[in-house]
């Protein structure tokens, strides 16, 4: 066990309790973080990725909870562990922003009050060290502290979510999962964003786990991708590789789909189709109906998770383009 | 009340999506469906219905005329009189079963009438805005904060309880208020929605977009209100008939409240006569009050209990 | 003055909001000064950042606000003077908004057959109502929801967001207009169902020949599918010009600083940048430029009044005074402009409030 390694997700499940019988939103996730390493959930929406986020940070609610599997992190598995012990990890270990700063900061108290509530929960700190703390990290994320005073709807979009970030960092935790920060915010502010995360992330060293329906947006800053599909990761690798050579058909989808600036204007086709229902799947591999490059064989077996050219991809069809002998 | 109304205003999205599931296709199964569900609804409901029953017809279960004043009085309960008898020698049952119409009449014509007048009000004043609003608010406001009790109280002893109508249309007057100001702010949220803005853009004229495209979507808080407007008038009509300002002479619960305290029925022994009415009244008021609950919850999820299924495996702790 | 071969144009548009108690009074201004076109059969792409004033301009084409000054001309006639009931709703038949949000626009207690036969009520006319559900289906047909017949009788909660929006193209569609307000209308969507959409938009311009005034802030997709480009920043339009021009060969600082804060996966993140995109100064402006406290190549005369729009080259506007004078650095896609920080003392207390209505 490589003890640089910070969380070792092994077949993590979750399942939505409805009327009509348990549906499963995330199946069987496997998924290794180093410390350090920058981390990029891409999928549409309903893929499982929120799922998936919550469930690693144990924030999952009725009707959902977790119906298998194990997230170790830092040596415990979160899932075994009470509440109380959960809540001692919790902020200090790891930390979550959220997707909306308006949604997820309290309203009526202002960013210091909200951070000095944090630190009371979490820890034994004096007073004068919460607002000492407090000043550090607003500067860290490039914010002046005097809106420390600001209520948040006094503050600018982008203002906001660089202050869940400060306040995500109070206890500089090993990992730092992101849902979705940047999606309220406009283009020039989103790139300030993702480039203050990049450079907080240099300085301190920590783990992020960044979740986005947007592949060029974790493009250029994380270090591996992982792509969810229907509730499966179908390829998991280092960026530049699924970028220059994307493997599953998925991944291949994706990347075609949004127009770049940089290109020539030509049509572009998309990924026909739409997800399926999760509470009705077929046998075989849940993107069949939508692959261009389905056999037969495709809509029978659903594809186990393989090790290729340092990747793990589920596709079936892998191998046989990449020239390897069939198993 | 801000609290609610903010409340009120982040449950616009979900109560939208469940309106929309409500008129679905079915729509009356999906709603009956939700409703049998729901543990609240079907205890009130039945609650009411019974007591509908003993308003439409009477006479089945209790045959005699109740204000024949032909019995021994001060009877206790026995067969004969499975309540016992009042100070008049009346049957405390069969003024009990026909009782429950008026009670039922002042229910419904004022919780609908209130209701009415609370949609009018609300909705225009979210919708116009401005001085319309500005205005239609002020009076809204006014009544809500003038204490209602003494209010009814004057205007009854003014009209001098002349009868059952005087009755309610007090009621309504005292009563509309609170609703109004519930759907002024549903409506205020209604309004940012762009569904409304696209039917403005389609050319649809405001009357049309108010009544055909806001209004049906707030269904679950109109019944809501009107449920809690019924309950409002139950409880107020008791009380001020047993005060003597509804027409002591007429056949209601709270006019044998009145009855009985002017015999101090208590105190000589005809405790049902005295208490039995009371209880109607308090059993009525909760079939509404649980239909409310039931309503609110259809209307909010965020409301609902959560039903968690026996899962497998493990629970935490 | 409007040209003859524009379908719809504004000449000197511009919206102020008041805000605040009358004896405070401060006016928002939103739009300012606006000059834009709208040919037939063409795609104008607006682009601009929250509190540019994009959104504010769309609803004034779409008559849901009433301009501070200035004139909007549809078909060579001004808007101000279709006062009458028979004006507007005849006005609403040839010009229809697409609104961004697909899961707020669709009223959730009607089917969406409700607000399309509707649509097919108020301007159609020359149809029969027992023709109205089948043309209905045709247009749902046409936006790629076929087949129509199994469409029309769903709820807009059993469709996915990709397919509710194209309900509202269809509920455009209906009533054949000339021009689509499309107010941002992929913007709440996930990037892999857009370009379905765009490709939509973009066979409404080729194969019906309507004109589309597509605002954005995503600049790919106006590259994508726009024929020209306006920039909006705080009220103004500061260049407009074809799209290959604007886009590849940006005249004014604040595209250049848009186009390179795309992100561009191709390209790993440089770390260099200074700007921290603070939103434009709205709020009873002065008279220099509304950029130049961003901007790098600012100088003493930006501060003294505010630039117009002046050409470049043929058809290519900016309203710059460094630029139509001696020119800024190209654009170059790999290198990021860095522009000054922002003031970040103020902070914008007040603009918050600011809610046009």
């Amino acid at each position: 066990m490589d003890d640089r390694r910070v969380l070792t997700v092994s077949g993590l499940s979750v399942d939505y309790l409805t009327g009509s019988g348990p549906v499963r939103a995330v199946d069987s996730v496997d998924l290794e973080l180093e410390a350090g390493e920058f981390l990029g959930i891409v999928g549409e929406s309903g893929s499982g990725k929120s799922t998936l986020l919550y469930a690693i940070a144990q924030l999952l609610t009725p009707p959902a909870e977790i119906a298998a599997g194990s997230v170790e992190f830092l040596g415990r598995d979160l899932v075994q562990l009470t509440r109380a012990q959960l809540r001692h990890s919790r902020w200090r270990d790891f930390s979550v922003v959220m997707q909306s700063a308006m949604n997820a900061l309290n309203p009526v108290m202002t960013l210091e009050a909200q951070m000095r509530d944090t630190c009371e929960a979490h820890t034994e700190m004096r007073s004068e060290e919460i607002h000492a703390r407090s000043v550090e990290v607003m500067r860290l994320v490039g914010v002046d502290p005097i809106h420390l005073r600001s209520y948040p709807h006094q503050l600018s979009g982008g203002m906001r979510q660089r202050a869940m970030i400060a306040m995500a960092l109070l206890f500089t935790p090993q990992l730092v999962i992101m849902d979705e920060p940047t999606s309220s915010l406009d283009v020039v502010a989103q790139r300030s964003l993702m480039i203050q995360v990049k450079r907080l992330q240099e300085r301190l060293g920590f783990a992020v786990i960044f979740v986005t329906h947007d592949m060029s947006l974790v493009g250029g800053i994380a270090d591996r991708l992982a792509v969810m599909y229907a509730g499966k990761l179908v390829e998991v690798g280092p960026t530049r590789d699924l970028f220059s050579r994307p493997l599953h058909p998925y991944t291949r989808g994706l990347l075609e789909a949004f127009p770049s600036i940089q290109a020539v204007r030509q049509r572009l086709i998309g990924i026909p189709g739409s997800p399926p229902d999760l509470a009705r799947l077929g046998a075989g591999c849940r993107f069949a109906t939508r692959c261009t490059d389905a056999i037969e064989v495709c809509a029978a077996t659903d594809p186990p998770a393989e090790n290729i050219d340092g990747r793990t991809v589920r596709c079936l069809r892998v191998k046989g383009w990449l020239g390897h002998a069939e198993q | 009340m801000v609290a609610g109304e903010a409340a009120l205003g982040e449950a616009v999205g979900a109560d939208l999506e469940v309106a929309g599931r409500l008129r679905g296709r079915g729509a009356r199964r999906g709603m009956a469906r939700m409703l049998l569900g729901n543990g609240k609804a079907v205890v009130g409901a039945c609650l009411l219905g019974v007591f509908c029953v003993l308003a439409i017809i009477p006479g089945v279960i209790a045959p005699d005329n109740p204000n024949a004043e032909v019995f021994k009085p001060a009877l206790p309960p026995s067969l004969a009189h499975l309540l016992g008898t009042t100070a008049y020698g009346q049957d405390v049952f069969s003024q009990l079963i026909w009782g429950a119409r008026a009670s039922l009449i002042v229910a419904f014509a004022a919780g609908a009438a209130a209701t009415a007048i609370s949609v009018v009000i609300g909705v225009s004043a979210a919708y116009l805005g401005g001085l319309w609003d500005g205005a239609l608010s002020l009076v809204t406001d006014v009544l809500l904060v003038v204490p209602a009790f003494p209010l009814i109280v004057v205007i009854a002893a003014y009209t001098n309880g002349a009868n059952l109508l005087m009755l309610i249309v007090v009621l309504v007057v005292t009563g509309w208020s609170f609703s109004a100001r519930q759907l002024r702010s549903q409506m205020l949220s209604l309004k940012r929605r762009e569904f409304l803005e696209a039917a403005k853009s389609r050319g649809e004229r405001r009357s049309y977009i108010v009544i055909f495209e806001a209004l049906p979507t707030m269904t679950s808080l109109v019944i809501a209100c009107f449920l809690s407007s019924a309950l409002y008038a139950v409880l107020a009509a008791a009380g001020l008939q047993f005060v003597g300002l509804g027409d002591p002479s007429s056949l209601s619960w709270g006019t044998m409240l009145y009855w009985a305290q002017n015999s101090s029925a208590l105190n000589t022994g005809m405790v049902l006569w005295a208490v039995m009415p009371g209880v109607c009244v308090a059993m009525l008021g909760a079939s509404f009050a649980l239909l409310n609950y039931a309503f609110d919850e259809i209307g909010n999820p965020a409301l609902r209990p959560v039903r968690i299924a026996r899962a497998r495996g493990r629970r935490r702790g | 003055m409007p040209s003859s071969d524009a379908l719809l144009s504004a000449v000197g548009l511009t919206k102020h909001f008041g805000l605040g108690p009358p004896w405070a009074r401060k006016m928002l201004h939103a739009v300012d000064d606006v000059d834009l076109e709208i040919p037939k059969g063409k795609i104008v792409a607006l682009v601009g950042e929250s509190g540019s004033g994009k959104s504010t301009i769309v609803r004034l084409f779409d008559m849901l606000y009433r301009p501070t000054a200035g004139e909007v001309y549809f078909e060579g006639r001004p808007l101000s003077k279709m006062r009458s009931r028979r004006a507007q709703l005849a006005y609403r038949r040839k010009v229809r908004m697409v609104f961004q949000d697909p899961f707020s626009v669709s009223n959730p207690a009607y089917r969406i057959s409700h607000s399309l036969l509707r649509s097919a009520k108020l301007h159609r006319p020359d149809l029969k109502p027992s023709e109205r559900r089948s043309e209905v289906e045709k247009v749902l047909d046409a936006v790629g929801l076929t087949p129509g017949g199994a469409f029309i009788d769903r709820f807009p909660h059993e469709l996915s967001g990709g397919q509710r929006q194209r309900v509202g193209f269809a509920e455009a569609l209906i009533s054949r207009p000339g021009l689509i307000l499309a107010d941002e209308p992929v913007s709440m969507l996930d990037v892999s169902i857009r370009i379905g959409l765009l490709n939509l938009m973009g066979d409404l311009r080729d194969r019906e020949g309507v004109s589309i005034l597509y605002v954005t802030h995503d600049i790919a997709s106006a590259w994508y599918l726009a024929d020209t480009v306006a920039v909006m920043y705080a009220g103004r339009i500061v260049e407009q010009g074809p799209a290959e021009r604007v886009l590849r060969q940006p005249g004014h600082p604040y595209s250049q600083l848009l186009l390179s804060a795309v992100p561009d996966p191709r390209v790993q993140l440089s770390l260099a940048e200074e700007n921290v995109g603070e939103p434009p100064r709205i709020i009873d402006p002065d008279a220099g430029c509304r950029f130049r406290w961003r901007c790098p190549y600012a100088e003493e005369q930006c501060a003294n009044a505010t630039p117009e729009l002046a050409p470049l080259s043929d058809g290519h506007l900016a309203a710059c005074f460094v630029s139509t004078s001696v020119g800024i650095p190209a654009h170059s896609p790999s290198t990021p402009v860095t522009a000054r920080a922002a003031d970040s003392q103020a902070s914008i207390a007040g603009q918050q409030d600011a809610s046009p209505n």
